[in-house]
């Protein structure tokens, strides 16, 4: 195998599966393939191409459903019927559709890498930017408008080394980070619609968040929610070694669910990489690397992008498995001793970043990646590094799946590191009480847990009448405000400023609560007002009709006179 | 191409190493003949150069280096495949076991099957009756839908397969129907239990049977379950019926998959199961489910006991990891003499949410179940307080819940292994249980469906 290098990708046998090289040993190289190897056997042929696995990136890409390696789904299915049979090969990006390109720059320009020479509209939500690739710059030649295939060639560069063609299409190795300018710190929150995540644990544009949980706890709902109502651009979901039927729940749904802001369906701002579990374990190794490279390429158009990875830990294990057959020394519970750097490396091409080119703009990668921990044991090597690396820990709990209390995330042992660096905006964008009253409502949840510890030794009658308030009012802000149905219509999707209208208005009941009791009044009397059933119906208020919830307050201040 | 050998190399456990073979492909099927003229079965597991490692089904013993003989196939593991499969047992292999003629095959195909195109399928969301209210009510089962029972040693999870395989039907519609149990390391008294409740009810001459029990050779046991899915899938994508898999008892499955791990000198992973059975169950479990083009479909209910009714240990757990839900047996309420003994807090469905409502059983559903539960949950809650404290030290509310909890256990999750529910009487019967409470309680239901059915069922 000489004159291959380490990452070629090569095929193996006449059935020309796809394989990548991952050890050399003189003129031995192992090779990992990324289909089932039933079949083969000493002798057969293997030929190289000299080039690493890498993606297409071009107008296409969007309302495609690919697996691991970049191959369209839908196509194969065209090609080979139900199963995925082996040895396909499919470009990822159609050869024959002709997309209308516009061009910005001008021949006699001068341009370098990153530069956007060119738009196509891809679908309604999304204008793809033509970009020249990073590693060229010079004086464009010649410059075309019109309609072009993604193999056709638009601009001629003038380079050093001499002249270069420039397609609408472009390729990238997926182990390899696509350049940058600068890194920024993520300071604008992403917003998911989901209340207990947005008030609570939020997650900056351009950051990382981890939801590790046992099985049934509800990962793949959460995520599910985030792919539908993230504030984003551009949605990337990443299916690692999960369910079939999940994905096909994704590509039936999305393309009939209707963008909140826009009403054009979801399917024209969404791409999906499914490598389902039944599918080669070694492309489920790369698919995630495929996904996040993707990714890279829309931020460095300047788009907000959210990838989503579900689950982190089918990744891990495929690293495992292939560490194993490569006898490689193990570490923790047999994954490779590279599980963490691996991790972060993936957890880092996350980032708000200056991108490269004219003209200046910035573009957000946001990654939330699932983990199944074996028996929800957070101890596990995978989430313990990744844990090391993001900055958001959704803690979902058993105990609250079973009593249905969903999302299931924890509240005392969940956290966001973003809440001081997103402070300016939320206050400047929602409103000045927003994050106070956050912590007023997590400082009641915490007594909560106190309480009811004292309650669980020695009974309710130990408590004292405010102490009793308050676990009420703790009842209110689970059931009422942390409790969200993700399949009720209206439930499903929250606005900050309900969130924020529905948090102060319990807050509110409180403080109102107090001061009756104050006034004499016993807590079996204000426990038994009807205005707590108002406040429990709140989540049904339609986005349209969120001054009700003002009413409420007034309300409120009715009955404290 | 037929190849035979003479030169087996090592013999140790159930692996052989044949040395000086050419052209041996991986995982291929292979014939070994011994001195007195036994034949056994064999695939290939490893090849490197002219080397091959061969698994042998039946065991090694009394196979000696000299005397035997290795025949090369030239393909992998086949199943015969034609509509005559129905009403036949067949062993862990696929070969007839009833004294029936041979199948003669319309079709042969490969038991590994290929993988779904996640494009191909369709989602699950036809609704089916199980006529037990636990499932039918809280953790609805759909077409295409694998969904396990976990139990332990000494619950009734048989019976309740078997009231599964008996009274499942898709409402208002006529149907062909097939049923596809596979027996793996199972009693003879465990296989005999279906047998009798197959041909009782006359379900045997739809039902396809793959018997591997527990004294039948170890690693035919990793075979059964793709057996079966082949046989399944054919039933189901070519022969366009509804099937429903039985697989019974996927513990035995992963054990056996840990001995033949453990002969092959693998790096163990979690308890001594290979590091891959996540891929390899999902191999199996995947093969459910629904096309667009086709017609039929599969459904799926493994049934797995639980080592030490512990939910975490791997097996339980991977393959919760990638089922669409569990049925969970609780040991507490079987004591309780709760009959099926769900313990619906733990158990779920997760594709229950596409196969109920409006259409498909009846508006209020999704409310109703989760108010169900959510109530059934705080009585549960209610009553570990009362254990620690007395039902005094309990409020009024509590002590509500804590009786309607009881009532439920006793009236809605409680039937009879004969009867069957419709899916209106569980939802009257939800309804029934919740008027207990007063309106304001109930948070979790609408406004127009609590106007509708509260107190008027």
């Amino acid at each position: 195998m000489s004159g291959s290098k380490m990452y070629d990708v090569v095929r193996v046998s006449e059935k020309k599966l796809i394989g990548e090289i991952i050890e050399l040993k003189g003129e031995i190289a192992s090779i990992q393939v990324y289909e089932e190897t039933g079949g083969i056997g000493p002798g057969e042929p293997v030929f190289p191409t000299y080039e690493p696995l890498s993606v297409e990136l071009g107008p296409g890409l969007m309302g495609s459903i690919y697996d691991g390696v970049q191959r369209p789904l839908d196509d194969i299915m065209k090609q080979a019927g139900n199963s995925i049979a082996r040895g396909i090969s499919i470009p990822g990006l159609d050869r024959e559709h002709k997309w209308k390109f516009k061009p910005i720059k001008k021949e006699g320009n001068k341009v370098g890498g990153g530069d956007i020479i060119g738009e196509v509209q891809e679908t309604v939500l999304v204008t793809h930017k033509v970009m020249i690739p990073p590693n060229v710059s010079g004086k464009i030649m010649h410059m075309k408008e019109g309609e072009f295939t993604v193999t056709d060639v638009v601009c001629v560069v003038e380079t050093e080394e001499g002249e270069r063609e420039i397609t609408l299409m472009q390729k990238w190795p997926v182990r390899k980070p696509r350049p940058c300018i600068d890194k920024l710190p993520p300071d604008i929150p992403m917003y998911t619609g989901q209340r207990v995540i947005d008030a609570f644990f939020p997650v900056a544009k351009g950051g990382s968040a981890c939801v590790p949980g046992p099985f049934g706890s509800g990962k793949t709902v959460i995520q599910h929610q985030i792919s539908k109502w993230a504030d984003a651009d551009i949605i990337l979901f990443v299916g690692c070694g999960e369910r079939g039927n999940e994905m096909t729940d994704v590509l039936l749904e999305f393309p009939e669910l209707k963008d909140p802001k826009s009403g054009e369906p979801l399917m024209k701002r969404t791409l999906l990489v499914a490598n389902t579990s039944n599918m080669p374990v070694a492309a489920r190794e790369a698919s995630v690397y495929t996904g996040i490279t993707i990714a890279e390429y829309f931020r460095d158009m300047g788009y907000s992008v959210t990838l989503q990875a579900d689950s982190t830990s089918r990744w891990a294990e495929a690293m495992r498995e292939i560490s194993g057959r490569l006898e490689e020394m193990p570490g923790e519970e047999g994954y490779p001793a590279y599980l963490g750097t691996r991790i972060a490396e993936f957890y880092e091409r996350a980032g708000r970043v200056k991108c490269l080119g004219e003209p200046d703009r910035e573009g957000f990668i946001t990654v939330i990646g699932s983990v199944s921990p074996p028996g929800g044991d957070l101890a596990d090597p995978v989430v313990q590094s990744t844990l090391r690396v993001v900055k958001v820990f959704w803690d979902l709990q058993d105990r609250l799946a079973n009593a249905r209390h969903f999302p299931a995330i924890d509240w005392l042992s969940s956290y966001s590191l973003y809440t001081d660096s997103l402070k300016k905006w939320v206050e400047e964008n929602i409103g000045k009480e927003f994050q106070s009253n956050v912590k007023d409502a997590m400082a009641i949840l915490e007594r909560e847990a106190e309480l009811q510890e004292i309650v669980r030794l020695v009974g309710v009658e130990s408590l004292s009448s405010e102490e009793i308030l308050l676990l009420e009012v703790a009842r209110s802000i689970r059931e009422d405000f942390l409790h969200q149905n993700a399949f009720h219509e209206i439930d499903t999707y929250t606005s900050t400023k309900k969130q924020e209208k529905m948090l102060s208005a319990i807050l509110h009941l409180y403080s109102g609560g107090l001061s009756l009791l104050k006034s004499g009044k016993t807590v079996d009397e204000i426990v038994k007002l009807p205005i707590w059933e108002r406040i429990s119906r709140m989540k049904y208020i339609g986005e349209k009709k969120i001054e009700d919830i003002d009413k409420i307050n007034k309300e409120i201040d009715k009955l404290m006179g | 191409m037929v190849k035979e050998y003479r030169t087996v190399g090592t013999i140790s456990g159930p692996l052989m190493l044949i040395e000086g073979v050419k052209e041996i492909k991986y995982a291929e099927l292979c014939e070994i003949e011994l001195k007195n003229g036994e034949t056994r079965k064999g695939q290939v597991l490893e090849v490197d150069a002219d080397r091959a490692l061969v698994q042998v089904f039946e065991g090694t013993r009394g196979i000696d280096i000299p005397g035997t003989k290795v025949k090369f196939k030239g393909k992998g593991i086949e199943l015969s495949l034609s509509p005559e499969i129905l009403g036949r047992m067949f062993n862990g292999m696929g070969e007839p076991i009833d004294n029936a003629p041979e199948i003669l095959p319309e079709k042969r195909a490969d038991i590994n099957g290929e993988p779904l195109n996640p494009y191909a399928r369709n989602y699950p969301n036809e609704f089916i009756q199980t006529g037990i209210s636990a499932i039918d009510g809280l953790n609805t089962l759909v077409r295409g839908q694998k969904l396990p029972i976990f139990s332990g040693s000494g619950l009734p999870h048989n019976s309740l397969a078997a009231q599964i395989a008996r009274q499942a039907k898709v409402l208002g519609k006529e149907e062909k129907f097939a049923v596809v149990f596979a027996a793996m390391g199972i009693t003879y008294e465990e296989a005999e239990f279906f047998m009798n409740d197959f041909r009782n009810t006359g379900a045997i001459s739809r039902t396809s049977m793959f018997i591997n029990l527990a004294n039948d050779p170890v690693i035919e046991r990793i075979a059964t379950p793709r057996v079966a899915l082949t046989a399944a899938e054919y039933l189901a994508f070519e022969l366009e019926m509804h099937t429903l898999v039985i697989l019974t008892d996927m513990t035995n499955y992963c054990e056996a998959l840990r001995e033949i791990s453990a002969a092959r000198k693998e790096i163990p992973g979690r308890r001594g199961y290979p590091g891959y059975m996540y891929t390899d169950l999902a191999s199996v479990y995947e093969r459910a489910g629904r096309l667009k083009d086709k017609k039929g479909s599969i459904t799926l209910i493994p049934i797995l006991t639980m080592p030490e009714d512990d939910k975490t240990h791997p097996i339980p757990d991977l393959t919760g990891y990638i089922t669409e839900g569990q049925i969970l047996l609780g040991r507490g309420l079987y004591r309780k003499k709760v009959s099926p003994p769900i313990d619906v807090l733990p158990s779920l469905s997760r594709l229950k949410d596409k196969g109920i409502g409006q259409g498909k059983t009846r508006e209020d559903h999704a409310d109703l179940f989760n108010q169900l539960i959510a109530c059934y949950s705080r009585g549960k809650e209610a009553e570990e307080l009362s254990i620690v404290l007395g039902e005094a030290a309990l409020s009024d509310m509590d002590k509500l819940y804590l009786k309607f909890s009881d009532k439920f256990e006793k009236r809605y999750i409680s039937q009879g292994d004969y009867e069957d529910r419709a899916i209106e009487t569980t939802l009257d019967l939800g309804w029934k249980l919740l008027s207990m409470f007063p309106k304001g309680e109930l948070k979790r239901i609408r406004d127009e469906f609590l106007e509708k059915y509260y107190g008027k069922v």
